[in-house]
């Protein structure tokens, strides 16, 4: 059962994700972005990570997305006229992808431990207070100074935004 | 049974993916799109990796406290990034990257 549940969101995360470069209207990309991400959080929720799946629904799914559906529909963009496709650009990135494909999987195949089962886990996992205690103790620095770059980043946007460029 | 090595390999189709998409797609949101799903991808596979390494009957709570790390910088990336986006749609009415192949305004 868990290995068919296993196969459906992975079916739902990738099937969306190639919806995702497939689709000519940057709207229905976004979309199918969503679909992607919710089948993502399903397997974080599969290995246990059920604080993980959470934040990626509600930052991904929720706030990125949205920022994305805005900014689509403020600059109002139609699906992209057909322009002629470079078909040797095109056969060159598509085989360049394939290669990376085939040679992550090569990797993972000479993996030590890639074959084997995942160990049970005998404790009960609370993980939004095992992730919080890092967070406040041995992580505290990081932690900080994501904060500090959350604010930055804030006062970029805005100068970005305002400011005419010429 | 369910291994390591499959949430690896759907890790690796995401971010092949995600590649592709920056490879073959020529609008820039939808570039900026695949770069999410390559960051997602490599986010899994943290998890997954977080789940393998049992300690005392607790996962490996360092890869999810990365992960963790690694959503927060995404989301203020995306932050910036869609504002040079607009800046750029602004100054010259377009999101195609052929169109745009000078780094001076």
């Amino acid at each position: 059962m868990h290995l068919l549940l296993f196969w459906l969101f992975t079916l739902i995360m990738v099937g969306f994700g190639i919806a995702v470069i497939a689709n000519r209207n940057p709207v229905a990309s976004a979309l199918c972005l969503v679909v992607s991400f919710v089948g993502l959080a399903a397997l974080y929720i599969s290995l246990d990570a059920f604080f993980i799946g959470t934040i990626q629904i509600l930052v991904y799914a929720g706030a990125v997305m949205v920022l994305f559906l805005f900014i689509i529909m403020l600059l109002d963009l139609r699906a992209e006229e057909r322009r002629p496709v470079n078909w040797f650009v095109f056969a060159g990135g598509g085989a360049l992808a394939l290669t990376l494909l085939f040679q992550i999987s090569y990797v993972i195949g000479r993996t030590r431990g890639a074959h084997a089962a995942f160990p049970p886990l005998t404790v009960p996992t609370d993980d939004v207070r095992n992730i919080g205690a890092l967070l406040f103790s041995q992580f505290n620095l990081p932690f900080q100074v994501i904060g500090v770059l959350i604010f930055v980043a804030t006062i970029g946007v805005i100068i970005l935004s305002k400011r005419e460029l010429r | 049974m369910i291994t390591l090595g499959h949430y690896l390999g759907a890790s690796a189709v995401l971010f092949a993916v995600g590649f592709a998409g920056v490879m073959l797609r020529r609008n820039i949101i939808i570039i900026f799109m695949s770069l999410e799903l390559m960051l997602n991808a490599a986010s899994l596979s943290l998890v997954a990796f977080s789940r393998s390494r049992v300690a005392s009957g607790l996962p490996n709570y360092n890869a999810q406290v990365f992960v963790f790390f690694i959503i927060t910088v995404a989301a203020a990336e995306v932050a910036v990034g869609l504002a040079i986006i607009v800046a750029l749609f602004r100054a010259r009415r377009t999101t195609h990257v052929e169109d745009i192949s000078a780094m001076k305004f």
